[in-house]
């Protein structure tokens, strides 16, 4: 889960981190009160969870607290690359003398954390990689040891940050893992991390990224989760506990394993090519047990998108027999009755495929025909979509 | 001859009294693998049956080892206390550990690889995988025992379901062993240690090699198999419809950017000679082809 800035500032704050007032606002009336609160000069901050917001026009500074009314207001509601502005955030301005990047991530290809600091903030780190790699300090991890003060210290004169600020830098940094550790983050990036005027050193701007499947040691995190963006259908998917992304396309996707509804949506697109440009509409794991309840449960989320005009069935029996998959298909359709009214194609494979056809076969419903490849199922399940 | 895993491997269940543990534990040995006893702390001494097979549970991987002579731990534990049992596995250097669960916090998993690695006496396979088998000698985790036989392909996979679906492509050939590495963004065992197992193995003749989107794991592989692997390697990669910022099931399926898209992984595969299909179908054909069959 990505966090709005705002939250990323909060959870700073909450590790002792320095930062700025800041405050998130959903109305110009909420950004005004703000502003008077703070007092002098603020910035008024678009809330999304996308890069170059600030070219975009949505960060604007602000005079008093009638022009933060004005500000939020002009912001409020923009949209900036897909994305609706639905808060603000009011911050504290700051007279900034220097602009860094200080950030700890997880390192896939390492198998461990990574801090990656530089003198060169402000901008796009991606860019700064790639330009002038020299300005970019990357030091390894070892999990078990962690960041201490005297790693932190090195890491800021590797990463030649002024010496009147190295004490700083490395204090902000020993936080920072401190939080990344004790908040499950595979992200915490302050960019930048400001010296002001004064000398003092600050995150202005700050992106964490925390680990969902840490969610059980953190019921707090829940609080976090952006409800008011969540598709819909997706919203749905989680409350039943389904593995479900919704796509823009027309045929509908039931598979089970990650693995197979990837090559599933990947088959069905390239099978669409030839009726017209058909293409999948969703994402949906159902998991090893499919039960009729859970396929019911996913049936009945597919149907309800009305982008959806076909749906692939997709199942290799593995753990769960195919014959259990298809009593589970015929049950669902029972239980959804007439709400049921798209064709369903079913491809069935792997463990006890011969009897779960056959059950198939002979409930006959008219709603559903079977494939035996999954290529030959994708093609019919496209043909039939785009009719 | 195989990967990993063969007709010696002495097996023990981490969380075996548990109901998956349980549920699995008699799968394994209806598929004929040496299972020689389970982990659960605090019922060390009991003994359970398994569909008439008698195991002894034990407190702790190091009083199983002690005990059976196991060197294989297989983990079914929920993820809250899946290091812990990883943990025990390494420090009773258990050759190889074999991480089933799923949903594991990236922060526990990149501590138990790191303290594997650390200690160099046990491989790690997972977490979130369906495990490993060798038709006809061993099965570890929960693929299917009887999709195929043994055979002279190799295949590694991120994804379980696929792994089935390419060994039910390709059962009429049979495989040396199938290795479900997991889809987590950091695993035990990568794509590149298992290629070169297979690479070195007498009996494994081609390779197929299931990747996904997500990280740089298959680019890597790539380039690994132009230094070392002059067996021939077919390839699958899923997600090329994948959106930017959603993660597709797996933990470690995500494109972010321009990177872990799914055509940069087989742009980088055929570059080095690996042929990668449309579809596993035309994968299979593809290895199909190369053998002669």
């Amino acid at each position: 889960m990505d966090l709005f800035e705002y939250q990323a500032r909060d959870l700073f704050e909450a590790h002792g981190i320095p930062v700025l007032a800041g405050k998130v606002a959903t109305t110009p009336h909420e950004a005004k009160r703000a502003a008077a609160g703070m007092g002098g000069k603020v910035v008024v901050k678009a809330q999304v969870k996308i890069g170059g917001r600030g070219k975009a026009g949505g960060v604007k500074l602000a005079t008093d607290p009638d022009d933060a009314f004005a500000k939020a207001e002009a912001i409020l509601g923009m949209d900036i690359k897909g994305h609706t502005v639905h808060k603000v955030m009011i911050a504290q301005a700051a007279p900034i003398k220097e602009e860094y990047y200080l950030a700890i991530l997880l390192d896939r290809a390492a198998r461990s954390f990574l801090v990656m600091a530089s003198v060169a903030g402000g901008m796009d780190i991606e860019q700064v990689a790639h330009e002038t790699p020299e300005k970019l300090a990357k030091v390894h991890i070892d999990p078990a040891k962690g960041i201490d003060a005297a790693l932190a210290q090195s890491i800021a004169q590797q990463a030649q940050f002024p010496s009147d600020v190295q004490k700083q830098v490395a204090d902000v940094l020993v936080k920072l893992w401190a939080c990344f550790v004790a908040e499950d983050a595979t992200l915490v990036e302050v960019n930048p991390l400001v010296k002001t005027e004064d000398g003092r050193v600050i995150a202005l701007d700050g992106k964490v990224t925390l680990d969902d499947n840490a969610g059980f040691r953190h019921p707090d995190h829940e609080a976090l989760v952006d409800h008011a963006s969540t598709n819909p259908l997706e919203a749905l998917a989680k409350e039943k506990d389904l593995n479900y992304v919704k796509l823009d396309g027309q045929v509908g996707i039931i598979g089970n394993g990650a693995g197979l509804v990837m090559s599933t949506l990947d088959v069905v697109a390239y099978a669409g090519e030839k009726f017209g440009g058909m293409k999948p509409a969703n994402f949906l794991d159902i998991g090893g047990g499919a039960s009729a309840q859970v396929m019911a449960d996913g049936l009945s989320i597919i149907l309800n998108d009305k982008d959806v005009k076909c749906v692939f069935v997709n199942v290799f029996g593995g753990i769960t027999a195919c014959d259990a998959v298809a009593n589970g298909i015929i049950q669902a359709l029972e239980m959804l009755g007439n709400k049921a009214t798209k064709p369903i194609v079913v491809r069935l494979d792997g463990n006890n495929v011969l009897e779960g056809r056959r059950i198939l076969k002979e409930a006959n419903h008219p709603l559903v025909e079977q494939a035996e490849t999954m290529d030959g199922a994708a093609a019919r399940a496209a043909e039939l979509a785009a009719k | 001859m195989s990967i990993f895993l063969n007709k010696d491997s002495r097996v023990i269940v981490h969380g075996m009294t548990g109901s998956e543990g349980t549920k699995h534990t008699k799968r394994m040995l209806k598929s004929g693998t040496n299972i020689v006893g389970g982990v659960t702390p605090g019922k060390g001494g009991q003994s359970v049956d398994m569909d008439g097979t008698s195991l002894p549970v034990f407190n702790s991987a190091k009083e199983a080892v002690a005990a059976t002579g196991a060197n294989v731990s297989v983990i079914f534990v929920p993820a809250k206390f899946t290091k812990a049992a990883v943990i025990d596995a390494v420090d009773a250097q258990v050759p190889l550990a074999v991480v089933i669960t799923e949903g594991i916090p990236v922060h526990d998993s990149t501590q138990f690889v790191a303290y594997a690695q650390s200690k160099g006496t046990t491989r790690i396979i997972g977490p979130n995988c369906p495990g490993l088998i060798t038709p006809g000698e061993s099965n570890v985790g929960i693929i299917p025992a009887d999709i195929t036989g043994s055979g002279p392909i190799g295949l590694v996979s991120k994804s379980g379901t696929l792994t089935y679906q390419m060994m039910y492509e390709l059962r009429d050939i049979g495989f040396s062993t199938a290795v479900g590495i997991g889809g987590d963004p950091v695993i035990g065992t990568t794509h590149i240690d298992s290629l070169r197992a297979f690479q070195d193995d007498p009996k494994t003749e081609a390779i197929v090699m299931i990747g996904e989107i997500g990280g740089d794991a298959e680019e890597r592989a790539a380039a690994f198999i132009k230094e070392y692997v002059t067996k021939p390697v077919v390839g699958y990669v899923a997600g090329f419809t994948a959106p930017e910022g959603k993660t597709m099931g797996h933990a470690g399926a995500i494109v972010s950017g321009s990177s872990g898209t799914a055509s940069a992984k087989r742009d980088a595969l055929e570059a080095v000679g690996v042929r990668v299909g449309v579809t596993p179908s035309e994968s299979a054909q593809l290895l199909r082809s190369i053998l002669g069959r």
